[in-house]
């Protein structure tokens, strides 16, 4: 067993309002720059579509993620040889319209154009040529709300083994928002495609970076990811991706994103996880299976070997006890009332989703769906057919199962809660249907409804000073920066004699001798 | 000016294109890459044009550098005629493919304005140059044919023994004398090209990344030094 700690969010589905706060803090804060206005490292889309870069979930079209061949797991777009044959013009790779062109506006032309009878406009122009766009045809959120036909919304890959002629009933009874970033994988399709190793997961935390000294642009990770979260920066030449707000983290802060959330939908925390078996977890034979190989994964932070074990690997006592009250471990593994995005990807993606209880509402107000038998109260979810398909394509490689018993659970404790609140009554009954206590119940309510801040984000801090022999000594340097900024050289060897960083990437230059200088720095 | 353009020139240009890698890539990582333009559209044109050009360019480099530099065909007991067929009919087939794909990334760069707009100076300068200096390796080539009709192999033997005596320091630019102005000023651009190239994209050849065959899929790093 090796025992390592992962950062992970959940989102929970039923409560995003589609308001993209997230989506626009994210890009003031980390995009907002020439080669990356095109992209959006958070973004929040309406399902069903076809969402952003378009038709991204069609893998047969994008090649990203893993398959199963011959009994072992390799990239979907090929091979260690194939791919370097592919470095010249990668055949993958989305190109610029299928994000969107970038664009700002003409306001100059507001205060600027001459004095005419009718009011002038702004109009639209490229953000990377500069030139006057006649229309703008597509955009990072385009189908907000079921904007357009359905026609091209109903390419979405989740309708997949549905009938075409259920698509125009579903329209009237479901839409949800989903947001989506980078999932920080345990095994990650981009890192694996990267022909240079630039990108790593980070060991402490799990967050999956792109080293932007080491990138020389040969552009297969923003293939190789199914989930299409790796950009290409095309004025720096080099992909960037979300950083997991790692400069916030390490401060025991949430990303920005979900600090952000107006409907407090989103969770931060950690989960302990036995590394050796990220492979196995991934290569199982069923795409079905992938779901719960993934949950096998984790490690129950309650027991006391498996802490013994984590204290023995060297995880701090913090990380420890931060696992131990983590919202992600009760949401994802104790209640299993989160699901991860697409397990079939193979890619083990740790940003889980709350399916939302949308679908369940509609039809219940339109009194399309009955009570069941069980207790005579809740309806049985089960006959809800499509949205179901749905949301098992989206989260459990088809299963619906799994599904039907969190969508279940979250009811019970809604009517629950509502009979308390409400209307004075203790109601058990539906909660023993659905296989909740009491005091679970009112966890989970204080969870998902009342979610306080100290509830939905469990972050502990890192620690530098196990990276760092005199963290002294390299106070006041460049912290997080973009460009050659806080760059002091790639060897140990320094040219020009200066002190040198230590980071952890170069961990251990500062003792190595400069060629013209003495020692980095004394201990 | 025949000792300066290929006595001292060729160390100087090779002295630049050492030192300038190495200081590059030493402090200059920020821009070390192959700075793709591929994102910004035209996929068709685009895979053609850049496969055509890389093999082309990668057959003519390796051309050179085993034809000439190295005793790889008298190793193997070509005659010198034989070389020179040889050197003459694969490098022009090499030659014609990196130029149709040159031209056609010449194209993209210049009439696509999305890709014109993130070309820097260098983008453009580099390409035109190599395009110059394939051109006009491809015009020596009516020089070399007639040669070949004539089963004259005097100026591959003096390129030879020229380029032998630059790689063993003891430069004998008089050599060149009697041969064609036409093979001199491709010698030059060739040249230049090692010059420019710490300044462009082309330190991408640095780190052709061979290790991806060999490395592990998931790479960890710990923050740990210990």
């Amino acid at each position: 067993m090796k025992i390592r700690a992962q950062f992970s969010l959940v989102f929970n589905l039923d409560k995003c309002i589609g308001c993209h706060t997230c989506t626009v803090v994210c890009k003031n804060l980390w995009t907002n720059r020439r080669g990356q206005e095109y992209a959006y490292w958070n973004n929040v889309e309406s399902k069903p579509g076809i969402g952003y870069p378009k038709a991204w979930e069609d893998q047969a079209r994008w090649q990203g993620g893993w398959v199963k061949k011959g009994g072992k797991l390799t990239l979907r777009q090929g091979g260690r040889a194939k791919e370097l044959m592919r470095i010249f013009a990668n055949p993958a790779m989305p190109e610029i319209d299928d994000y969107y062109e970038p664009f700002t506006f003409d306001y100059a032309h507001l205060v600027n154009a001459s004095l005419s009878e009718a009011a002038p406009t702004a109009r639209p122009l490229s953000q990377i040529d500069g030139k006057k766009m006649d229309k703008v045809r597509w955009g990072p959120n385009w189908e907000d709300d079921l904007a357009g036909d359905f026609e091209a919304r109903a390419q979405d890959r989740n309708f997949r083994d549905m009938e075409k002629r259920v698509y125009a009933a579903f329209e009237r009874t479901f839409h949800f928002y989903l947001p989506r970033m980078c999932n920080h994988c345990l095994n990650p399709s981009c890192l694996a495609a990267c022909p240079s190793g630039a990108i790593y997961k980070r060991e402490e935390d799990g967050l999956v970076l792109i080293d932007q000294n080491r990138c020389r642009g040969w552009r297969m990770c923003v293939s190789a990811c199914p989930y299409k979260k790796v950009y290409f920066n095309w004025d720096s030449g080099k992909s960037e991706k979300c950083i997991g707000c790692y400069p916030r983290l390490e401060s025991g802060l949430p990303t920005a994103c979900s600090e952000s959330c107006v409907g407090r939908i989103r969770y931060n925390g950690i989960l302990l996880y036995d590394a050796d078996r990220i492979l196995e977890a991934a290569s199982q034979d069923g795409e079905q299976d992938l779901y719960e190989s993934q949950l096998g994964l984790f490690l129950n932070p309650h027991d006391p070997e498996i802490v013994e074990e984590a204290r023995r690997e060297g995880i701090p006592e913090d990380w420890i006890d931060a696992a131990k009250r983590s919202p992600i471990y009760k949401l994802a593994v104790e209640w299993r009332l989160a699901f991860p995005l697409h397990p079939e990807f193979r890619t083990l993606p740790m940003v889980w989703y709350v399916p939302p209880l949308s679908p369940v509402k509609t039809e219940i107000e339109q009194g399309n769906l009955l009570p069941s038998e069980r207790d005579g109260i809740l309806p049985d979810i089960a006959s809800l057919r499509i949205p179901l398909r749905y949301l098992a394509n989206l989260f459990t490689a088809g299963d619906e199962r799994p599904v039907v018993a969190a969508l279940q659970r979250l009811l019970a404790v809604r009517h629950f809660m509502r009979a308390r609140v409400v209307e004075g009554e203790e109601d058990p009954v539906v909660l023993e249907a659905a296989g909740l206590t009491v005091e679970e119940a009112e966890e989970m309510h204080r969870t998902l409804a009342i979610a306080n801040y100290e509830d939905r984000f469990v972050i502990p801090t890192s620690h530098s000073e196990s990276a760092l022999d005199d963290p002294y000594a390299y106070q006041g340097q460049a912290g997080f920066a973009f460009g050659n900024t806080a760059g002091h050289g790639m060897s140990d060897l320094d040219l020009f004699p200066r002190r040198r960083t230590q980071t952890p990437a170069s961990g251990g230059a500062s003792d190595k001798a400069t060629l013209f200088g003495k020692r980095g720095h004394s201990r | 000016m025949n000792l300066i353009v290929f006595g001292v020139y060729p160390y100087l240009a090779g002295t630049v294109f050492i030192v300038g890698s190495l200081l590059r890539y030493e402090r200059e990582q920020d821009g070390w890459g192959a700075y793709s333009t591929q994102l910004l559209g035209s996929r068709r044109t685009m895979v053609w044009a850049s496969n055509l050009w890389h093999a082309g360019i990668l057959l003519v480099f390796l051309g050179h550098f085993a034809g000439m530099l190295t005793p790889f065909f008298e190793a193997v007991g070509v005659p010198p005629l034989a070389h020179q067929w040889i050197a003459f009919t694969a490098g022009t087939a090499a030659g014609t493919i990196a130029m149709i794909g040159g031209v056609m990334l010449l194209c993209r760069r210049f009439f696509n304005s999305r890709v014109r707009a993130a070309s820097r100076f260098s983008d453009f300068f580099i390409l035109l140059w190599l395009l110059a200096t394939l051109g006009i390796g491809l015009a020596t080539q009516a020089v070399t044919a007639r040669d070949l009709v004539n089963g004259n192999v005097g100026s591959m033997t003096i390129f030879e023994a020229y380029l032998h005596s630059l790689a063993t320091l003891r430069p004998h630019p008089a050599l060149l004398a009697p041969v064609p102005m036409i093979y001199k000023v491709h010698m030059f651009f060739g040249m230049t090209v090692f010059l420019l190239f710490p300044f462009t994209r082309l330190v991408h050849i640095w780190t052709v990344p061979f290790n991806y065959l060999v490395r592990r899929y998931q790479i960890v790093r710990a923050r740990r030094t210990a």
